[in-house]
């Protein structure tokens, strides 16, 4: 009864009233639904990155809760920037990183470009060529070792198999030379749909008209791949490698499960690295310092590229 | 001739169908393999060459749920006629059970913390997502930003602080802080998707709904909840889906009462070395329901991995 008066009364009262007091109670309840959210995000994410960031300038361990924690500037920032180590693991990452971009670009792109031919059954095909991506990295990674066995393992046999080499004489994840292909090699099976996905979308993205017009002026089937596929293809192409490259910068489960960050420190890449600093040798200071580095680091980079994304998507 | 001078000929069509099916051969062989192999007896799976034609036992599923004994060379023969099957199975190897293993428990583990975040945060993020998509909220694209820039984070680069933090409340090895910390984790992800399905239920519903008398909240439960159902319940996949795939923080964060399947799976041995079969078969149980959810979401994936910004 109450609820029809004020109905009545809200539809009577002139227009920019009416609005002004929905407004305001759109107002709380916009405040009501967003506080949870960003209250949480503050207290998990932010608060720990503010954490990070302070304990980076400290001496503090976390296994020596009794050590006076003492204020040490950018003392643990200079010895991770001259540490050789580390660069070594950032030369393992950035081998990773650029290898995995590469060979999943150049297959991804392939396979949309077939898949977008439109052959018969091509639907059936993308959902089953996109399972490994969804699948968690550290129980694949887990079972791939068995798969690299030397002699017994399925990848051994088939290399042997089509090669002639004697599938016990090689050791992928044992082999210096071949351990930092290992992890690219199963990296690329896991995330190559990921590129495909993307590039596809770009592909059906580009008008038949586009292509008629070409035809028309009588423009090669290569120059057409040249002047109107790849650059329709190309924003979309970019933002696929955007999120594999921060996904592979911080690349932590499936290489932990595959080597273990070996032969020696071949494949320590830089999440591995820091997470034996932190949690093995528990140097808490330090290791927050290099979260800090790893973290900007990733975040510069993103940005930069961002802003060239753009750039190309607004030509 | 075709007509369309754009359509691709049937020859092109049949050698693209043929390398395609070549690749997804080659894609799928690995998971065909882990299925294989949980049915393999313990020889079968470490034959030289690889069997791809065997005879298919439990050995691998009992061996997964269970921790056994060798059997002292003292005791007596058994008979085997007053066994279970799965008894019977371990005996004939030369074992006895001990106990149950520990595989059921970090299974039960995984769904509890994997569901239990995956509806928090889909409370959380609809409510998020229906205020940014509707309202005028004072920096919006700068909270929204934000929200996304939390996913950027390695998750290593602000475990240690959260390490200390669980530790110094008590929420190391917990249900309530891993759903916690799995629901922050993962709201950055529902708020983008679901605002971006909200943007597309159109807002003259809700204003109809306005003018008949419904309160902004009415409006929003009973009008525009049901049309955002489907995208409720794909965001709602893939929270569920990363969580329960997560290793980095379940690794660091847990050890035994919370700890879930993915830091427990590559630790299962048998009695002598790696049980492979064993190792299989936990795999087989933890990935098929995500194979399962991935074909039934195949429509809205390219949008859930690329955070909604491609929207086919």
């Amino acid at each position: 009864m109450l609820k029809l008066l004020v109905n009545k009364l809200a539809l009577k009262t002139p227009r920019g009233v009416s609005k002004h007091v929905r407004g305001l109670s759109d107002k709380k309840l916009a405040w009501l639904f967003v506080s949870p959210t960003i209250i949480l995000l503050l207290a998990i994410n932010i608060f720990p990155l503010l954490w990070t960031i302070y304990l980076s300038f400290t001496n503090y361990r976390v296994n020596r809760p009794n050590r006076d924690v003492k204020w040490i500037d950018l003392r643990n920032y200079e010895r991770i920037l001259s540490d050789s180590d580390i660069w070594q693991t950032m030369q393992a990452t950035a081998h990773f990183l650029v290898s995995t971009l590469v060979i999943q670009v150049l297959i991804g792109f392939t396979l949309a470009f077939l898949i977008n031919k439109k052959f018969k059954g091509n639907d059936l095909l993308t959902t089953l060529i996109v399972l490994p991506m969804m699948l968690s990295p550290a129980v694949v990674g887990n079972f791939w070792t068995f798969l690299y066995q030397p002699q017994i393992g399925l990848f051994n046999y088939a290399i042997s198999f089509f090669s002639g080499v004697d599938a016990s004489s090689f050791s992928m994840i044992g082999d210096v030379h071949l351990a930092p292909w290992a992890i690219v090699i199963v990296d690329t099976w896991m995330w190559t749909p990921f590129v495909m996905l993307i590039c596809l979308a770009g592909l059906r993205s580009i008008p038949d008209s586009i292509y008629e017009a070409a035809e028309c002026d009588r423009a090669s089937q290569w120059r057409q791949f040249w002047t109107i596929t790849i650059p329709m293809v190309l924003p979309f192409l970019m933002l696929a490698v955007l999120f594999r490259g921060i996904e592979n910068f911080k690349m932590f489960d499936l290489v932990v499960q595959l080597t273990g960050g070996g032969p020696g420190s071949l494949t320590t890449l830089s999440s591995i690295d820091l997470k034996r600093e932190a949690f093995e040798k528990w140097k808490t200071g330090y290791s927050s310092a290099y979260a800090v580095i790893l973290f900007v680091t990733v975040f510069g980079l993103a940005s930069i590229y961002v802003k060239a994304l753009n750039k190309v998507k607004d030509r | 001739m075709s007509f369309s001078v754009t359509a691709p000929s049937p020859r092109t069509k049949l050698i693209s169908g043929l390398i395609v099916g070549l690749y997804a051969l080659v894609t799928l062989a690995p998971l065909l393999w882990i299925i294989a192999t949980g049915f393999k007896s313990g020889q079968d799976s470490i034959h030289y060459p690889p069997k791809v034609l065997f005879e298919p036992t439990m050995e691998g599923y009992v061996n997964l749920f269970t921790t056994r004994t060798r059997i002292p060379s003292d005791q007596p023969p058994k008979d085997t006629t007053s066994m279970t099957w799965y008894e019977e199975i371990v005996y004939k190897k030369g074992e006895i059970i001990a106990e149950p293993s520990k595989y059921g428990e970090r299974f039960l583990n995984s769904t509890v913390i994997g569901f239990g975040s995956t509806a928090l945060c889909m409370f959380l993020g609809t409510i998020a997502a229906y205020a940014f998509s509707r309202f005028k909220v004072p920096l919006k694209d700068d909270l929204l930003f934000f929200i996304l820039s939390t996913r950027m984070m390695p998750p290593i680069a602000v475990a240690i602080p959260i390490f200390l933090m669980f530790k110094n409340l008590g929420l190391n090895d917990t249900y309530f802080g891993m759903i916690m910390l799995y629901t922050a984790v993962n709201l950055s992800l529902s708020v983008w998707l679901l605002k971006g399905f909200m943007d597309e239920i159109p807002v003259e519903y809700e204003e109809a709904a306005l003018i008949d008398g419904y309160t902004r909240f009415e409006a929003f439960i009973k009008v525009v909840l049901p049309q955002a159902i489907t995208g409720i319940a794909s965001t709602a996949i893939f929270c569920l889906i990363f969580a329960w795939n997560e290793y980095a923080f379940a690794v660091l964060l847990t050890s035994g009462d919370a700890q879930t399947a993915p830091p427990f799976i590559p630790t299962i041995i048998g009695v002598s070395g790696k049980d492979w079969p064993a190792v299989a078969a936990g795999a087989t149980l933890f990935l098929v329901p995500v194979m399962v959810f991935t074909v039934l979401l195949r429509k809205h994936l390219l949008r859930g991995i690329t955070f909604g910004a491609i929207r086919k």
